[in-house]
């Protein structure tokens, strides 16, 4: 799966769990950069994304995360081929 | 809609199911307005005369303490002191209960805890009594013990959702472990549709009554098709899937749930099981009203409604056949229809985990509710038989008993204010507490009618509230009455004796008034039907010296 693809994705569901249908995020993005993404509502686009891409993360690959782009990663190297 | 304030004290992130319990309230019609302490603050909010939890003025307030905060604790007792764990626990509850009911007017819901094994002794901690295990659910029963001394303290059965939904969809040790959120998003959701369940049924919003097919739903196979002998029950093909759902219909009926019959069949034939098949649990005694035919099922269901006068939001319908339960849900939106699964077996593990018969309360009387309305259906046949009403009343040798509110009579008080929704002039809903109060103030004046006829007992039907709010004056705070003995002349016989004990007390003027609510039409010109006469907007008054009493033919029995 390609990187803007799973973007896409992750895009539909930060749009859902934030309850903002106009957001637009980037590999750029990080949480101060918007106003709805909490520690609370981040634990909740945590499980919404595991759930939507069948994947677990372990505790130390959330804690590593800096930005969208870190976590997309992440979700790519968990995907199969 | 309709606002209900909730308080959520815990001891860990809470967000979660405050979020859960606004959603599910706006589903059922509810706005809950939750406010949530601060983290870690219970102790605070409870000792604290003016604390954010007495302001917030909470109908409700939820307590929720974490498992593994328990656990912590207990790992902080001295070996010694572990024996009393569960004691000492109770204890600290008990005060905390006696402190929040001194300052509040609130009915608390406590979450009682999943279990959470610490692996230290295996199966063998169960033969000790100070191990972890033991004393988790040493506490768990004690809860439920201190739940039967208080009744405004209730046990939210959150062992029995993890029980239900296993370890690994109860915690999440990773969220824990990150953002001190002990369980799963999905078991947050679970305890919160199961409180908001628990709510409900203090609204009045409740199951009274369970409608059952029968061909492939009470019995496998079609009995006009396949005949009596062999249809599956007992040992007979998936008779056992069909013997449980029967045997848990039955408890139902035990408890206080009317059943009904509605099925395409022919009506002997659908009966002669219920008399001759040794395998059925039920029984013909069991089933309040049984409607056979091939008539639609829709039309069926309002015919059962109009014998129970029940609303039908508070029916359950059970059917195997999709086509009938679309039928079902397209032209009566308001009952209950259960997708059973295809396979039968299924059929019980699925509606355990329904929960559909969620209740506030549990009366004697409640048992005794089939034959009530066996004998109402006696009754009808005896009113067609003469030719006028009065005729066929003074037939009936009704007698009423009369009586304030008492040991005896509140916990039923309370729960025909909790259940009634259409006799009901102001839809005030009292708790035992709130009545144990009124029976003991001078500023009111109150009781109940309890009746009875040739036919049978209908227990306690009628309840009035009366506050003199001026000297010469008697407000009815509340009227509300059973639906079973509409046009029986109760409405007379009370009347006249709250007139009664308004000129006891030198009350010139009765004042009703009526508040109107999406069930309660029927009584909207109740007062105007009794004589009164109107005073503002669904407001009415009546003077006592030119009342005449109304006419009734129910004796009045004073013992």
């Amino acid at each position: 799966m390609s990187t803007s693809n799973t973007l896409e994705q992750v895009n539909v569901i930060f749009r859902d769990v934030l309850d903002n249908d106009s957001l637009v995020i980037t590999p750029e993005t990080r949480a101060d950069d918007v106003e709805e993404w909490d520690s609370l509502s981040h634990i909740q686009l945590i499980v919404n994304i595991e759930k939507h891409f069948k994947v677990k993360f372990l505790v130390n690959e959330i804690r590593e995360w800096k930005n969208v782009g870190e976590m997309i990663d992440c979700i790519n190297r968990k995907l199969p081929a | 809609m309709k606002e209900v304030k909730i308080a959520i004290l815990a001891d860990s992130s809470s967000q979660l199911l405050s979020q859960a319990l606004e959603g599910y309230g706006l589903e059922a019609g509810i706005s809950f307005r939750v406010f949530e302490s601060d983290y870690d603050q219970i102790e605070l909010q409870i000792n604290d005369p003016d604390s954010e939890l007495y302001r917030s003025e909470s109908e409700y307030v939820v307590i929720f303490n974490s498992v593994h905060k328990l656990q912590q604790k207990f790992f902080n007792c001295p070996m010694e002191e572990r024996n009393r764990f569960a004691d000492a626990c109770i204890e600290k509850i008990r005060v905390d209960l006696d402190t929040m009911f001194s300052r509040m007017k609130t009915r608390i819901i406590f979450l009682n805890f999943p279990f959470h094994n610490d692996s230290l002794f295996g199966n063998f901690s169960n033969s000790l009594d100070f191990s972890w295990t033991y004393q988790l659910r040493k506490l768990n029963f004690e809860l439920m013990n201190l739940s039967i001394s208080h009744t405004n303290f209730s046990i939210a059965d959150v062992a029995q959702l993890s029980s239900h939904a296993g370890d690994k969809e109860t915690f999440d040790p990773r969220n824990y472990i990150y953002g001190d959120i002990i369980y799963t998003l999905d078991f947050y959701a679970l305890i919160a549709k199961s409180i908001t369940e628990m709510i409900l049924v203090r609204t009045g919003k409740f199951k009274k009554c369970l409608i059952l097919d029968l061909d492939n739903t009470v019995w496998g196979g079609i009995i006009g098709d396949d005949g009596m002998e062999n249809i599956q029950l007992g040992d007979l093909g998936n008779g056992k899937a069909f013997n449980d759902l029967q045997r848990w219909a039955r408890e139902l009926k035990e408890r206080g749930i009317i059943l009904a019959v509605c099925s395409k069949n022919t009506e002997h034939i659908a009966k002669e099981p219920f008399e001759k098949h040794p395998d059925m649990v039920l029984k013909l005694d069991d089933i309040a009203v049984f409607v056979a035919n091939w008539e639609n099922k829709a039309d069926n269901i309002r015919y059962i409604q109009s014998v129970l006068n029940i609303g039908f939001d508070s029916m359950v319908f059970l059917d195997d056949n999709p086509f009938e339960r679309g039928i079902v849900k397209t032209y009566l939106p308001e009952i209950t229809v259960p997708e059973l699964p295809e396979d039968p077996c299924e059929y019980m593990p699925f509606l355990r985990a329904m929960n559909l018969f969620e209740t506030a309360s549990y009366s004697k009387e409640d048992a005794q509710r089939t034959r009530q309305y066996q004998e109402e259906s006696v009754r009808e046949s005896l009113r067609r038989s003469f030719g006028s009403e009065s005729e066929y009343l003074s037939n009936l040798d009704m007698t009423a008993e009369i009586r304030n509110f008492d040991a005896f009579s509140i916990p039923r008080v309370a729960q025909l204010s909790q259940r009634s929704n259409q006799f009901n002039l102001r839809t005030v809903r009292y708790s035992e507490d709130d009545l144990l109060q009124i029976a003991g103030s001078r500023d009111y004046c109150s009781f109940s009618v309890s009746l009875k006829d040739k036919f049978g007992d209908y227990g306690l039907i009628a309840v009035i509230v009366l506050r003199q709010t001026a000297p010469e004056e008697l407000f009815i705070e509340n009227w509300l009455m059973s639906c079973r003995v509409l046009k029986r002349g109760v409405e007379n016989l009370t009347l006249n004796t709250i007139v009664e004990a308004g000129k006891k007390i030198g009350a010139k003027k009765i004042i009703g008034s009526y508040i109107p609510t999406a069930k309660n039409g029927m009584v909207k010109d109740h007062y105007e039907k009794l004589g009164f006469e109107p005073a503002g907007e669904n407001l009415w008054e009546l003077y006592t010296h030119s009342f005449v009493n109304r006419e009734n033919y129910i004796t009045i029995n004073s013992n």
